[in-house]
């Protein structure tokens, strides 16, 4: 499949749907554009005006008071207008569908669309069907990608550990049902990380995963040996509902993250968490808090990457 | 057309600023070529304040048409720009656009109490009312050329003309 | 009315001959083959050089979306549809609102069907009332109605002992229970076939375990009954060795196959296409090349279209949202010689698979070109090659995963009863 609708007929930039397919250079450019405005979000003043006059609206589907936020601070840093919409509320209930609301809110002269929506595909379908002058930016659809979360977890790597091409990164927790998972996936191996390790529970990893270039571990102490970077993915309560998972308790025995199952890992190891975390179920508070963690910086560095997002598709044609 | 050495209207530069700073003078360098000739004139001037660094990028007025540059550097402004005397050291001025878009980022940053502006080539073709204080010297050259500050390996400055890219007119 | 087709390429599945020939058509029959039949006089002569005949094709499984998803497609638009793809019998599943549980749903059905004068109708009447799966259908009454078989469509019976109970009744007058093979809680909330194409795009997946656990159980079951059971829609190469284990153990159950099976996979479900939202879902490359094969080594014993007419707005949704199914009709034949000849198959034995097959499994008579047959004909152009634009399907459902392909072979000329009912 040559065609990849993410990019323009220049091969530059269009939307940011996910990171599977995405060349390494575009990569690398919004990691490098995103250290830019870290700067920036350390001045007193930390507006920019590329986007200035640009109405962004964020198209939330699925609710999330947190990403919604980021997303609208990141856009406001560059001086756009922002207009949040919950439509999981109104328009849906009233039998609208996904493509006459998104028609309606392009007639309002949009110029970017923030989406996040529980089912996947969800942003692909509407990059398929917005005017040539949107973009869209996938903020999450359903477990298939949330894009900015793996390029932001790029980013703290980097920032870290420099170089990509000697980690060792350990992925741990419900990989089945994680859009965060699969794009840090992609994200990882595009970026020359050798080797990617993904741990849980049988029930928790999806059956061809090892067809992504990935290790699968359900003994996180091996799976945690000597890795450089450990991510800890949020596990929803419902999982316990669906004969996935007996209880909260046998699971943070097995696969929470605590100051003894991470001995384990190298000395200088990073602690990642995408958020919200879920203390005692998959990470320990000491853990969370802790010398190693980067979970705190990991949102900052989030606005900045989404500021590079935003500026560089808004800036191609 | 030969160019003139680099080196030496450097050191002419430098002279005529060196009557005009004060102790408390900042100079802050545009990318790149200008924050090559203000690492130098920091030096030649034995200035105080830590050098400062702009990378207009995100200030630009052509951004709708030539999108987000490839690469954009940090900008780094070590110390209070509120109430500072600020030198903005570029090297070839051309249209003002590049410093129109230095003065509001520096804005942003604080209100400076003055501005002025060190350029090493002047070359004429002002679309703003933009002026240097300080100035190297005027050199004429085809609207279809552009003049680059080069630095060798060794940190040799120089000054060489080549035929200007089609889409690059601004 | 005297129809004499001249010069055609007969093709008959029942007798394997092909051979060039005239045809002669009298009171709706044909009067015979080669030789006319003494003091005929045609009303009107076909010339058919370079076109093949063959026995009007028998599709098992078309969705007419009469009654009650008049907005998906009615029976003017899917007949109409029908004979432009060279179908003149086919059977169409009781999935309806409401379904076909009760006698004067099917009398008002067949009478709508037969007023158009096109294809012949065969509905498959529902095995439990409402499809619910709970209590068995008035049998005796649907067959009289006009029901040639039983079945559940797409919904899974959940109880194995209604199941059992539906067949044993079923069994009792001799009727046929068709049953596509799908165990509604290993594929529950599953869009995709758990692949690495699911894995990927993060669609909820449905295993190959999802038809295989309930294929053993309807064939255990067709075993304990002796009831004759038809699989239908098989999609996995682990189902298509169950079947041939099956067979060769002498039970008597037959299988089909949709066309879109055939061809496609998951692998084409490419940036979540919502016109490859099938079910059951496309499976991977291995289990494709096991659906071909069965077609060939006669394990799966039919092609049919399941021809399912979606409207826009229910496919122009998210790939998990969308509604299954594709428009088929107007394909099948095209699609089948398709595979014939990637496969290297003989075009009557090919053929075979959407005529005379299928006809056995519906029970409606022999399919043949010979003298004294039912006048249901198909003529094509074997080398006709066209671009497939959904906008000109006669089908209201344009979704189709084939949109924009070239397709080889076209329906010039379709008959049944004796009347020309489509003219190209």
């Amino acid at each position: 499949m040559a065609y990849n609708p993410q990019l323009n007929a220049h091969g530059e930039l269009q939307h940011l749907l996910t990171i599977e397919g995405l060349p390494r250079d575009i990569i690398v450019r919004i990691l490098d554009t995103a250290h830019s405005f870290l700067s920036v979000t350390e001045r007193e003043i930390k507006k920019v005006p590329l986007l200035r006059g640009k109405a962004v609206f964020n198209l939330f589907f699925e609710p999330s008071t947190r990403t919604r936020t980021t997303f609208e601070i990141a856009a406001k840093r560059l001086s756009a207008d922002v207009i949040n919409l919950n439509v999981g509320a109104s328009a849906q209930s009233k039998g609208e569908t996904l493509l006459d609301t998104v028609a309606n809110l392009s007639a309002m002269h949009a110029d970017m669309f923030i989406v996040r929506h529980a089912q996947s595909g969800a942003a692909h379908l509407i990059a398929r069907h917005v005017a040539p002058y949107i973009h869209v930016i996938n903020a999450g659809d359903g477990r298939h990608a949330h894009p900015t979360q793996g390029l932001l977890d790029m980013f703290t790597i980097r920032h870290y550990k420099r170089d990509f091409t000697n980690l060792r990164v350990a992925i741990v927790g419900d990989v089945l049902h994680s859009r965060v998972a699969r794009s840090q996936i992609h994200a990882l191996t595009s970026l020359g990380v050798p080797e990617v390790r993904l741990i849980g529970p049988r029930t928790l990893l999806p059956t061809h995963v090892s067809e992504l270039g990935v290790q699968v571990f359900n003994d996180m102490a091996k799976g945690l040996k000597d890795v450089d970077v450990v991510i800890m993915l949020r596990l929803q309560n419902e999982r316990m509902n669906g004969a996935l998972l007996p209880s909260a308790q046998e699971f943070f025995k097995y696969y929470g993250l605590t100051p003894e199952k991470l001995v384990g890992a190298k000395p200088d190891a990073i602690v990642m968490h995408p958020g919200p975390m879920n203390r005692g179920v998959e990470i320990e508070s000491s853990v969370a808090d802790g010398r190693q963690s980067v979970i705190l910086p990991q949102v900052t560095f989030g606005i900045a990457v989404r500021m590079a997002v935003m500026s560089i598709l808004a800036g191609n044609a | 057309m030969r160019m003139p050495d680099a080196e030496t209207l450097l050191s002419q530069l430098a002279e005529r600023m060196r009557p005009q700073v004060r102790a408390d003078t900042a100079l802050i360098g545009i990318h790149t070529g200008g924050v090559w000739l203000a690492e130098r004139l920091h030096r030649m001037l034995g200035l105080k304040q830590p050098l400062g660094t702009i990378d207009v990028s995100f200030y630009r007025d052509d951004y709708e048409s030539r999108g987000l540059h490839a690469r954009v550097k940090p900008s780094d402004i070590p110390f209070e720009v509120a109430d500072a005397d600020v030198i903005l050291v570029d090297d070839v001025l051309f249209t003002g656009r590049t410093i129109r878009a230095a003065i509001n980022e520096l804005f942003d940053y604080g209100r400076p109490q003055r501005i002025r502006l060190a350029a090493l080539v002047d070359r004429g073709g002002r679309e703003l009312p933009i002026a240097a204080q300080f100035l190297g010297a005027e050199i004429k050259i085809a609207d279809t050329e552009q003049i680059e500050l080069q630095k060798s390996a060794d940190g040799r400055l120089s000054l060489v003309v080549n035929p200007m890219p089609v889409q690059e007119r601004n | 009315m005297k129809i004499h087709i001249k010069n055609c390429r007969l093709v008959d599945p029942l007798s394997g001959t092909e051979k060039v020939q005239d045809i002669y058509l009298v009171a709706g029959k044909i009067a015979a083959v080669g030789r006319a039949p003494d003091g005929f006089h045609a009303n009107r002569v076909i010339e058919a050089n370079g076109l093949v005949v063959c026995p009007g094709l028998v599709d098992l499984s078309v969705r007419l979306r009469e009654p009650g998803f008049e907005h998906k497609a009615t029976l003017e638009s899917e007949m109409a549809a029908a004979v432009a793809g060279g179908v003149t019998s086919l059977a169409c599943p009781p999935d309806t609102d409401p379904p076909l549980d009760e006698p004067g749903l099917v009398e008002m059905l067949k009478h709508r069907a037969r007023s158009l004068n096109q294809a012949h109708v065969y509905p498959l009447g529902a095995l439990t009332l409402g499809l619910k799966g709970e209590r068995i259908t008035e049998m005796a009454e649907l067959v009289d109605a006009g029901c040639v078989a039983f079945s559940q469509a797409n919904m899974s019976l959940e109880d194995n002992q209604v199941m059992l109970r539906a067949m044993q009744y079923a069994a009792t007058f001799g009727y046929s229970v068709w049953l596509s093979p799908n165990d509604g809680s290993l594929s529950r909330g599953g869009v995709a076939h758990d692949g690495q194409v699911a894995t990927r795009l993060g669609l909820a997946p449905i295993p190959v375990v999802a038809e295989t656990v309930a294929l053993s159980t309807m064939l255990l079951l067709a075993r304990e009954t002796g009831a004759r059971v038809h699989l239908c829609r098989l999609s996995s190469a682990e189902g298509v060795e169950m079947l041939r284990q099956a067979k060769a153990l002498g039970m008597d159950v037959t299988c089909d196959v949709s066309i879109n099976h055939v061809h496609l996979s998951e692998m084409d479900i490419g940036y979540f296409d919502s016109n490859y939202h099938l079910v059951p879902p496309l499976r991977s490359l291995r289990d494709r090349d096991a659906l071909r094969r069965g077609v060939e080594d006669g394990t799966i014993d039919a092609i049919c279209s399941d021809h399912t007419p979606v409207d826009e707005d229910a496919k122009q949704l998210p790939f998990g949202e969308s509604e299954a199914g594709a428009t088929g009709l107007e394909l099948l034949l095209a699609l089948t010689l398709k595979w014939a000849e990637e496969s290297g198959i003989p075009l009557a034995k090919a053929l075979a698979k959407v005529t005379t097959e299928p006809a056995r499994i519906l029970g409606v008579g022999a399919v043949a070109i010979a003298a004294g047959a039912n006048a249901d004909l198909c003529l094509f152009d074997p080398n006709l090659i066209w671009k497939l634009e959904p906008a000109r399907l006669k089908s209201q459902g344009k979704n189709t995963p084939f949109a924009g392909h070239e397709i080889r072979g076209q329906v010039r000329y379709t008959l049944v009863a004796g009347h020309i009912v489509y003219e190209a």
